[in-house]
């Protein structure tokens, strides 16, 4: 078993999903009848298959499938497109128990099953404040105004319609709640990475800088230095942003994600993109942006989103997600098949820039190796590795430590601890480790 | 606040026409918000309180309004815990003179209240203006905003009862606020400039070191925390939210059987956390009729389930007594469905 790699063509037992787990069992068992009504039923639609004999090679190459013998659904059948009807299991998911009402809760992206950087829409993780609504597009405002007469020659507002045509850019970034993690800072409490970094999600958006709108409304870059973003949902949230970051071009006003509008559950028709800073800055739903010369200390600045501290001080206006990485395959709740090769794969990202290395320990922290980048690597994109792996059977501990373009590297828990405590909710970029225990199970564990 | 004057309007109307200012490169986009606009939707309020609205009220007038728009989800007293995290409590007469929450630092604090962490006044004010009652936000006038947080200042013990709060006495309130000095802005996950430039934050100096070590990094593995038990299974099955073929598989974490009773368990527990077990039982009458009743007046109608939604989400009254049950439109549409669909298979 521990040869796999040398066994080219090694053949599988019955091919997975074809037989129900009671019928695998009765397989064991000695009664093959199920296996046999169960081929029968896969073929009857066509021609009674020829039974083969296992040694003559797999029955899913020797006896055609129906879609190898038969004509196909016609294009436009599903006119938007949907998943494979065999893709059901990866979906946003709840943590049961983390918060009582829908519309001020979270679901997480399925990270143990996404490939590459960019989060399908549909999978795109969902934060509300006070629940989500298909807001009409062309009812829909942004209005753009000052705290004081002096800091904006003129309010105005804007369409869609007129948003659409002014020059627009497409980028890559990621996005990720404060709260990722959150609910690790103490002690392990979730099985998988869709429930430990599953408030994390990657797109393409495409919009206008915001320094475009400021400039078209002539503002006083000397003395606005700090932005109000204000959504147009019931809680009609709010967050101060630093001039800085949109004076750079870095934050715009997006419409576009991963090709089409933005999902309504991600703000549709028009939300901040806030590169690098956590997601509750990047204001869905966006109405109003205000400029100012003080900072708001808005409900999300000022009660929430504040990390405490073991002096008891709480941080506020924390808003640049730090260094952070996390293996997702293998990862906890899931069981590898066998000994042998793997591919062992994760996502990096840094609010600071763009990722430099990854590296990778199979030994709990003991020993590193460095993975491989795959490209693109982008500023404040995620970026995916690899690193090859053969798994001998015996325990190991997997962990993953990110390196990003300015230096900064991914601390341990107990780095993390030293200087925060344990109650902080928010900002928890310590090093992942994944369990592999000798029956193949990986579950989530804290290494100081 | 943007306080529009028809001077101001003519003066930046002229100077468009006349100087190359940037607005004029992106002409037919965009046109100037009315003084009436900019006030319907600028009700951001400032810590200076830049953006606070004239008005009073009293803690007695509050009292009544928290009763009737907040208590249900906040408790009477702020203190709920079911629905969000509690509102008042958690400090001292210590607190409200150092400006500092002793309990953040002691430990002794079971659970952070909203008094216990905000350093500004106006966040509370700004925040019940824009969003609260949670079903109706942006229903209340600024009167109301005052008297309710007047009820929530004395709930705390900041105010007395015969309190008013007004847009003339907030800023001496102020002052008196438990946690008002519990805030820190030197840190590095502020992008900003840092404080010595004029901004906030410390420049985005980072509070960790990690070094990349490759080598022999340390002698032993110090496990710090692993996965308990419960919170294995707490999640469902596994082995459903992960792809069915590929290197791995989602670990097989309940049998089929213990699935059903999870799914059982989690639905009673649904209806508790949805507030039906309060009136009805799994048997037999409370309030309204047991479940048990339920499914043996329904079982034979083919369209029960749909009935059923329909009459659990409208609220009711006659068909079991005199007493009605109330639309439970706070139930979500789905939750409903897997409530309706589990009495009509013999809740358990």
């Amino acid at each position: 078993m521990g040869d796999i790699v040398k066994q080219p063509g090694r053949l599988r037992p019955a091919p997975e999903n074809f037989l129900t787990e009671e019928q695998v069992q009765a397989v064991g068992a000695g009664r093959r009848d199920f296996l046999r009504k169960s081929l029968f039923a896969a073929g009857a639609a066509l021609a009674v298959p020829k039974m083969v004999r296992a040694s003559e090679g797999d029955p899913n190459i020797l006896e055609n499938p129906a879609w190898t013998t038969s004509l196909g659904q016609p294009v436009a059948t599903n006119p938007y497109g949907l998943p494979s009807k065999y893709e059901s299991q990866l979906l946003r998911r709840e943590s049961p128990g983390l918060a009582r009402v829908g519309g001020a809760s979270v679901s997480f992206a399925p990270l143990q099953g996404l490939f590459g950087i960019i989060t399908p829409s549909g999978l795109h993780f969902e934060r509300h404040h006070q629940g989500w609504h298909d807001i009409d597009p062309s009812k829909h405002r942004l209005m753009v105004n000052g705290s004081d007469d002096s800091l904006l020659k003129k309010a105005k507002v804007y369409t869609l319609d007129e948003l659409m045509r002014l020059p627009s850019v497409s980028r890559i970034h990621f996005i990720e709640c404060g709260a990722n993690t959150g609910l690790e800072w103490g002690n392990v409490a979730v099985p998988t990475v869709q429930y430990t970094h599953g408030m994390l999600s990657c797109s393409e958006f495409t919009g206008v800088p915001l320094k475009v709108l400021l400039e078209d409304c002539g503002v006083d870059y000397k003395k606005a230095r700090y932005v109000l973003a204000e959504g147009a949902d019931g809680s009609s949230m709010t967050r101060t942003i630093p001039m800085e970051m949109v004076e750079s071009g870095e934050v715009f006003v997006a419409y576009g994600q991963n090709g089409e509008m933005l999902r309504p559950e991600n703000g549709y028709p028009l939300r901040l993109v806030v590169p690098g800073v956590q997601g509750v800055s990047w204001v869905k739903w966006l109405r109003r942006i205000e400029v100012g010369d003080k900072p708001y200390a808005t409900k999300d600045e000022a009660v929430h989103y504040i990390d405490l501290l073991p002096s008891g001080l709480h941080r506020q206006y924390s808003s640049i997600q730090e260094a952070k990485s996390v293996i997702t395959t293998p990862s906890g709740g899931q069981t590898l098949l066998d000994k042998g090769f793997y591919n062992v794969s994760g996502l990096a990202w840094s609010g600071r820039g763009k990722i430099k290395q990854v590296d990778v320990s199979f030994d709990g922290g003991i020993n590193w190796q460095t993975a491989r980048l795959e490209g693109p690597i982008q500023n404040k994109a995620l970026t995916r590795f690899n690193i090859n792996w053969v798994w001998d059977g015996s325990p190991a501990i997997l962990q993953s430590r990110a390196i990003d373009e300015t230096g900064f590297v991914q601390p341990s828990y107990g780095q993390l601890r030293a200087v925060r405590g344990t109650k902080s909710i928010y900002h928890n970029n310590a090093i992942q480790s994944w369990k592999v225990i000798e029956s193949g199970e990986v579950s989530n564990v804290q290494v100081l | 606040m943007f306080r529009f004057s028809k001077t101001i309007l003519v003066l930046a109307l002229a100077s468009a026409a006349t100087a190359a200012v940037a607005f004029e490169n992106y002409q037919g986009v965009g046109r100037p918000a009315t003084t009436a606009e900019v006030k319907a939707w600028d009700i951001d309020v400032r810590p200076d309180f830049k953006g606070l609205p004239k008005g009073s009220g009293s803690v007695d007038r509050g009292n009544e309004l928290f009763e009737e728009k907040c208590a249900s989800c906040h408790g009477s007293f702020g203190e709920s815990n079911e629905v969000f995290t509690p509102l008042a409590g958690g400090t001292t007469k210590d607190d409200v003179k150092n400006g500092r929450v002793r309990g953040l630092s002691s430990g002794e604090l079971p659970q952070r209240t909203t008094f216990t962490k905000v350093a500004t006044i106006s966040t509370v004010f700004d925040y019940i203006q824009r969003a609260m009652p949670w079903t109706a936000p942006k229903s209340l006038k600024p009167d109301d905003v005052f008297a309710i947080l007047a009820y929530l200042l004395n709930l705390q013990e900041i105010v007395p009862a015969d309190f008013v709060l007004s847009d003339k006495n907030i800023a001496d309130v102020q002052k008196l606020l438990p946690n008002r000095n519990g805030m820190t802005t030197e840190h590095g996950m502020w992008p900003g400039a840092p404080a010595k430039k004029g901004g906030i934050g410390n420049g985005g100096k980072p509070d960790t070191a990690n070094k990349a070590c490759m080598k022999n990094c340390k002698p032993e593995v110090l496990i710090g925390s692993t996965l308990p038990e419960y919170a294995r299974t707490a999640h469902g099955e596994l082995a459903d939210q992960n792809r069915s073929f590929g290197p791995v598989r989602g670990t097989r974490t309940l049998g089929p059987e213990a699935a059903k009773k999870a799914a059982d368990a989690g639905t009673l527990e649904l209806a508790t956390k949805s507030g039906c077990m309060a009136c009805h039982g799994m048997k037999s009458k409370i309030v309204g009729p047991g479940y048990s009743e339920v499914l043996a007046r329904y079982k034979d109608q083919t369209d029960a389930e749909s009935r059923l939604i329909a009459k659990v989400k409208a609220g009711g009254q006659g068909v079991w007594g005199s007493i009605p049950m109330p639309p439970n439109t706070h139930v979500k549409d789905e939750d409903l469905k897997t409530l309706v669909q589990w009495i009509l298979n013999g809740s358990k």
